[in-house]
């Protein structure tokens, strides 16, 4: 049975009917199958949760142990059966390469194969497995970047960028704006590859989540709170980490000569750098870039390419273009600005 | 053209003043004569042509990419020559290092006119993407970079240690690559000489006028006059030529030579231009006719004549009056408008106000009067300041009409709003349907900005292209000058200068005014 005939979408999300089950619901319900741990896919109050174990630790770190009276820990590539018996919907996950615990969802019902790959990218990332490529009738792909003026740069450029701003502005602060989960540690990693072993700083809103990062043992090398930090002056030349809310906030103003960095897919952009006051943006990204997006569909070759959350418009023809029949798929309430 | 690309990109992402100053005066010391003359033409804005059309830039784009990738990516970058940098394909191998910003600039003002295609695609390919929106920024004077002649000016006087005033009289007589102006601030040249040249004269400015002002002011120091609706300009007559420059400073000679032409006597005036039948000034609409006309039809100057009202005079045959009071200069000026056989200017009327209520009795007079837009007001022991001095000049508008309308339309901001739907048009009722009346950029703050793009984005029930058509459902108070007629519009009524006074969150956008509500308010 084609999938448009048993998926939907709800007010609540994406609804997958003979499973009576939502993906990344954005309002608390029964079943929920939730693909990674940001907050804008991941919310607290459903009863039954499916995701991976690292998902369920990052809600739980989030939202305390009552995120869930049923959460359902699952491993990549276990299959579970939902719905009826005699009417069975399989549910698998597989590696997203977004962030830790990252999952795309494959749901299979009579006969037919629809992958909901959540956010991901196709780079690699020390913090989870590469993105897999699963074969299906219907992709429901992100379109985050999905424009031809998004093509993100290695990492290792970008991080040099900062690297040697510190050189040339030894006595200033870098106050670098990045999402809490993800983006905080991978550049945080992306640091330490490139040699730099120096005690890195945290905004308060880093740290749990920082912490997990170490229990699932990914070494972050080591970092101290701010707050913890009785004279501020001493963080002239340092590297602090807050979260993109914090930049602008009263919070950066007890830091010394602070030179506003920001790591996001959105910096490639200039206007939307400025607009936030950066002097120093990185685009550094959890996100496909455009070549990307299209190297996925093209890999993953479904009958079918439905897009959500981002530029739709850009991938819908682009995807026409390449052969492929695609559509919008218009979901709510995705924040794209904060996890980009 | 590497260090100018370098500079672009750092005083971009620079939002303080000084840093910004510091930053060129930087590059000042760090690059070669004629380069560094260039990037202060190219940052004042006095480079005299456009290298290159932006039409020209996304014509070759569009040669190597899909349109409808093209324009959603426009859409969204909100600025040509961001987008056709990131678009424009990398080349596999570039050189070592470019040419230099001279050589770049002296090859595009040599290039024949299909010359300029392929030189840019030649220099578009040897560079990144910041270089070439460097480039494209430089060939098509839209620098954006949050730095002004003004300050230009400001950070060259600091570089010589001269006053400000001394760049500022000098600067409408030297040309970029500014080589003599650079060597005189560096010790190693004698002072330009401009004497023999036709330059402008940067002009003095009013403020708004606020309500102590207004009550306190003694009207005995005042001079009054009325407002008019046209646009400011600067006439100058001397005996090496004549011309007529717009209050920036750009010379408008060639669209208005049927004004020039009458003129004779020596003198800089400081005037408003206006399509003027004789003693009777037309409306702005009309002026809006020749002002996008850079060479007029004979047709179109004996149906719609140049007529300049003139305010003040700066200079006259005899000597310069910038240091002398505005009694003495109005004096000057009555002499030159009775000596100037020119019967395309007259003199800026001084209405009679000895009291207070007179003088909001002459306000109440101009705001009925469709010719002009409200009152200025200007000390008469005021001296002639460029800039816009405190406490001396003040503007009295018209409050502006309102009418409530309802948004129909959004579509994305550009520079610094890029990204934000910002952009809407309005309409007002017939019967059951809206017709658009305007369109609408500005008077919110950023709050509500922000809050419009989100409601747009909540309430978009169909597109067509960029444009969003939205849930009619939102009502705004839009503040506008004057309503004209016009058979452009459906709706058959044009708002000047339309903007957003409120936005009634609140209002059940059946209760929006109707078109004929409207349509009564054309004068």
């Amino acid at each position: 049975m084609h999938p448009q005939d048993w998926i939907r979408t709800e007010e609540a999300g994406l609804y997958c009917r003979p499973a009576d089950v939502y993906i990344d619901p954005m309002q608390p319900v029964a079943c929920a199958i939730v693909t990674h741990g940001h907050a804008d896919h991941a919310r607290a109050g459903h009863q039954r949760v499916y995701a991976t174990a690292q998902t369920l630790a990052i809600m739980t770190t989030r939202y305390g142990e009552e995120m869930a009276s049923d959460p359902q820990p699952l491993d990549y590539e276990q299959t579970v059966t939902l719905g009826e018996p005699d009417d069975p919907v399989l549910l698998t996950l597989f590696p997203a390469g977004h962030i830790l615990g990252s999952a795309q969802a494959l749901l299979e019902y009579r006969g037919s194969r629809l992958v909901i790959s959540g956010d991901y990218k196709r780079r690699d990332d020390p913090t989870c497995p590469l993105f897999k490529v699963v074969p299906c009738d219907v992709l429901i792909t992100e379109a985050t970047f999905a424009l031809p003026v998004f093509t993100h740069p290695p990492i290792e450029q970008e991080i040099n960028k900062l690297l040697h701003s510190l050189a040339v502005f030894p006595h200033r602060c870098h106050l670098v704006g990045a999402y809490a989960l993800g983006k905080c540690q991978r550049v945080i990693l992306a640091l330490r590859h490139a040699g730099y072993h120096k005690p890195i700083y945290l905004h308060g809103a880093q740290i749990r989540l920082c912490e997990l990062y170490q229990q699932q043992g990914i070494d972050l090398g080591e970092l101290i709170a701010v707050n913890d930090v009785t004279d501020k002056s001493a963080l002239a030349g340092e590297i602090v980490l807050a979260p993109p809310s914090a930049l602008a906030d009263r919070w950066s103003r007890s830091l010394p000569d602070v030179r506003t960095v920001m790591a996001s897919g959105w910096m490639q952009i200039r206007a939307r750098a400025r607009q936030k006051q950066v002097e120093l943006p990185l685009i550094i990204s959890d996100h496909c870039d455009w070549p990307e997006l299209l190297q996925t569909i093209s890999e993953v070759n479904p009958k079918e390419v439905w897009v959500t959350h981002g530029r739709e418009d850009a991938l819908v023809h682009q995807a026409q273009q390449m052969g492929y029949h695609a559509k919008a798929l218009s979901l709510i309430g995705y924040d794209e600005e904060e996890t980009g | 053209m590497e260090a100018f690309s370098d500079l672009l990109e750092q005083l971009y992402f620079t939002s303080s003043h000084n840093a910004k100053a510091a930053l060129i005066t930087d590059y000042l010391k760090q690059t070669p004569d004629p380069d560094r003359g260039w990037a202060l033409a190219a940052m004042a804005g006095t480079l005299r042509f456009d290298f290159f059309k932006r039409n020209t830039i996304k014509q070759l784009m569009l040669e190597r990419i899909d349109p409808v990738l093209f324009d959603l990516s426009y859409d969204y970058v909100g600025e040509m020559s961001e987008t056709v940098a990131h678009l424009w394909p990398d080349a596999s191998t570039k050189p070592a290092s470019l040419p230099s910003l001279a050589q770049i600039v002296e090859r595009f003002m040599q290039a024949k006119r299909t010359e300029v295609k392929p030189l840019l695609v030649e220099y578009l390919n040897q560079m990144n993407a910041a270089q070439r929106w460097a480039l494209i920024k430089l060939g098509t004077r839209g620098l954006r970079i949050g730095v002004s002649a003004r300050s230009v000016k400001q950070i060259l006087a600091r570089y010589g240690d001269k006053p400000v005033t001394d760049i500022e009289a000098l600067w409408h007589g030297v040309e970029p690559p500014y080589t003599e102006l650079l060597h005189w601030l560096e010790g190693r040249a004698e002072k330009p000489d401009i004497s023999q040249r036709v330059t402008f004269h940067p002009v003095m400015l009013a403020h708004p006028v606020d309500e102590s002002t207004l009550e306190n002011l003694s009207p005995a120091q005042w001079q009054v006059e009325h407002k008019y609706d046209g646009i400011r300009v600067q006439l100058v007559c001397t005996r090496h030529g004549k011309a007529l420059f717009s209050r920036t400073g750009d010379d408008i000679s060639g669209a208005f030579p049927d004004l020039l032409e009458t003129v004779t006597e020596h003198g800089v005036i400081d005037g408003e231009l206006l399509i003027m039948q004789g003693k009777k000034v037309e409306s702005f609409n009309q002026l809006q006719q020749r002002l996008n006309k850079k060479k007029p039809t004979k047709k179109l100057m004996s149906e719609l004549p140049a007529g300049l009202i003139a305010y003040d005079i700066l200079a006259d045959h005899h000597q310069d009056y910038h240091q002398y009071p505005l009694d003495e200069r109005r004096a000057a000026l009555q002499n030159y408008i009775k000596d100037s056989r020119s019967d395309r200017l007259h003199l800026s009327v001084q209405l009679p106000v000895s009291t207070l209520d007179e003088l909001h009795q002459r306000y109440e007079e101009a705001c009925q009067d469709t010719a002009v837009e409200g009152l200025m007001l200007k000390r008469r022991d005021s001296l002639y300041v460029p800039g816009r001095p405190k406490g001396q000049w003040f503007k009295w508008k018209r409050e502006p009409r309102l009418v409530d309308a309802v948004l129909m339309y959004a579509q994305r901001g550009h520079g610094k709003r890029s990204s934000f739907y910002s952009d809407f048009t309005f309409g007002a009722w017939q019967g059951d349907t809206l017709l658009p009346i305007g369109k609408a950029y500005s008077g919110f703050t950023d709050e509500e900005l922000k809050k419009l793009d989100n409601w747009v984005r909540r309430n978009t029930t169909g597109r067509f292209g960029p444009v969003r058509e939205l849930a009619k459902s939102l009502v705004i108070e839009v503040a506008f000058d004057a309503a004209h007629p016009s058979n452009r519009h459906k709706s058959g009524v044009a708002l000047r200068f339309p903007r957003f006074h409120r936005i009634r969150w609140d209002k059940p956008a059946a209760e929006a005014d109707t078109l004929d509500t409207v349509l009564t308010m054309i004068e």
